[in-house]
């Protein structure tokens, strides 16, 4: 049998780790699962809106006093913020980073262009940074109110309705959730492959389960505006 | 039958290239794709011009030389090598355009031919098991189970020819790493460097310069020998297991 002829490696564990591709591909797959189970549950929640304002604004509340009495007001409600913020940077920065270094392996196009790869696939990129910045748009319109006319700290019900009675308000939402949609589809799938639990038996399920999420993630989040539009919520 | 070829010209790697028409006649449908070169490079010798340098080897389908770009297309329209293809998948009459392996890994040495020593460096990485000399050893000596075996060999199939790396929209090695760390990682003869294996041939690879990989899935459909998509998964899960060993040492 074979000696083992080991090299002894030595570079940092992390920083082997950020600067290999398959580990900063590791590191957004975790991160994207994170945001994506944020959503799941986001999206259930926003679902409330339907039971009408006392319940949705009790449930606005009780997200501030979750964990209490063990923790201080909003405690719980700060740490998911800390997770989120750290999982959106981490995943932009490698995004960034692969982004540039996956243009620079391929500087010279062909002459003879071809279509390649699916939508969902191509448009990772444009999505993420419609993603970005509509997550920044998201906090000046529903939690600091900095863009959102007619509204009132701690009435949540009525600050939606206000946002989707503008129709800026209702292109922004209906156009980001499309991509979440999108982004979601080839996002989990590819997770699974990057986190090593695909293989050609799975491929199915995994296909599967990734566009039931992004459908139901992309139908949950559209009801609301729509409502709102059509006067069912008001 | 007759074609209008559109194909790459480079004078070397410095000198910037273009496309170049010819016009080929006296194409038989069972030539090969490199025939069909053959027979323009005749005409342009007899012309006293410089005929199109392409990479071949075998012809057979085994050796991995010949790739190019044919329409788009790593190796043309069929699955299989551009020495295996023939001419009877074209029309009378076709334009076809005809372009080198494109990867800042592979840079085009001339016309046609590119640099894939990366490939080489890769494989030098940890491509390879470490076995005594001597005589062949008793082949029930080590027993590998059959799905095992299969696995290995699914992927001992990957002859190296690059169309996953021209194929992919990052010029990425994924697949043909992936290829090769499967291959030895699952038999017990590749065993005992298993974790280095894996963790040096992915830096190698990275060090190359190619591309990370999104799952766009088109090495997969380039590969002349079927190498499967899942295989990216397989080696990242390899990867994972070497790091987490790596960091408990
Ligand atoms: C800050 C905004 C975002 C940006 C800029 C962004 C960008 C990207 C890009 C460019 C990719 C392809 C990665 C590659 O090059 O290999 C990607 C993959 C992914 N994204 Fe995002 N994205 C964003 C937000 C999100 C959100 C909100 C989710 C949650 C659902 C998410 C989940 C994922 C997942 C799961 C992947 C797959 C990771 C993998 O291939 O292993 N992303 N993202
Ligand atoms: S010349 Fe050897 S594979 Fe085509």
């Amino acid at each position: 049998m074979a000696l083992a002829t080991r090299t002894e490696r030595q570079p940092s564990l992390t920083r082997s780790f950020w600067g290999s591709t398959v580990g900063k591909k590791t590191v957004m797959a975790v991160s994207g699962l994170i945001m994506l189970m944020y959503l799941v549950a986001h999206m259930l929640g926003n679902l409330k809106i339907f039971f009408g304002s006392g319940e949705f604004n009790a449930y606005a509340h009780w997200l501030r006093t979750m964990g209490e009495p063990l923790l201080h007001y909003e405690w719980a409600l700060w740490a998911v913020r800390v997770m989120l913020l750290a999982a959106v940077v981490l995943h932009g920065v490698a995004a960034y980073q692969l982004s540039r270094r996956d243009i620079a392996a391929r500087p010279s196009k062909y002459v003879h262009k071809r279509r390649r790869a699916s939508y969902a696939t191509r448009t990772m990129r444009w999505g993420g940074i419609i993603l970005a910045l509509f997550i920044v748009w998201h906090l000046l319109d529903l939690t600091t109110l900095t863009v959102n006319e007619n509204a009132q700290p701690g009435r949540p019900y009525e600050n939606v309705v206000a946002t989707f009675s503008t129709w800026y308000g209702n292109v922004i939402y209906l156009v980001a959730m499309l991509a979440v949609g999108l982004h979601v589809r080839h996002g989990f799938w590819s997770a699974a492959q990057t986190l090593g639990v695909g293989n050609a038996r799975r491929d199915r399920i995994l296909k599967t389960v990734a566009n039931g999420l992004a459908l139901v993630l992309t139908a949950g989040f559209v009801s609301v505006p729509v409502a709102v539009m059509t006067g069912v919520v008001g | 039958m007759r074609l209008t070829l559109r194909v790459w010209r480079q004078r070397n790697a410095e000198e910037p290239g273009a496309m170049v028409t010819y016009d080929v006649d006296g194409i038989s449908e069972d030539m090969s794709f490199l025939e069909m070169l053959d027979t323009l490079n005749e005409k342009l010798i007899l012309s006293g011009d410089e005929p199109v340098a392409f990479d071949h080897d075998c012809r057979e389908g085994i050796c991995g030389a010949c790739g190019v770009v044919i329409n788009g297309d790593a190796h043309g329209p069929e699955r299989t090598t551009t020495c295996q293809l023939h001419m009877r998948h074209f029309e009378d009459g076709d334009t076809v355009d005809v372009e080198p392996w494109r990867a800042g890994a592979f840079p085009v040495v001339k016309d046609l031919v590119v640099d894939r020593s990366a490939f080489d460096r890769i494989i030098g990485a940890g491509g390879y098991i470490s076995v005594p000399t001597g005589a062949a050893p008793e082949a029930h000596a080590t027993p590998v189970p059959k799905a095992d075996a299969d696995f290995a060999f699914e992927h001992a199939e990957c002859i190296g020819c690059g169309a996953c790396v021209a194929a992919c929209p990052n010029g990425s090695a994924m697949l043909f790493t992936s290829a090769k760390v499967n291959h030895l990682n699952v038999l017990p003869q590749g065993a005992p460097e298993r974790e280095t294996r894996v963790l040096d041939m992915v830096s190698a690879m990275d060090e190359e310069g190619f591309g990370g990989c999104t799952l766009a899935g088109e090495c997969a459909t380039a590969c002349p020998k079927g190498i499967p998509l899942p295989s990216i998964a397989a080696m990242n899960k390899e990867w994972l297991r070497a790091t987490r060993k790596a960091s408990r040492r």
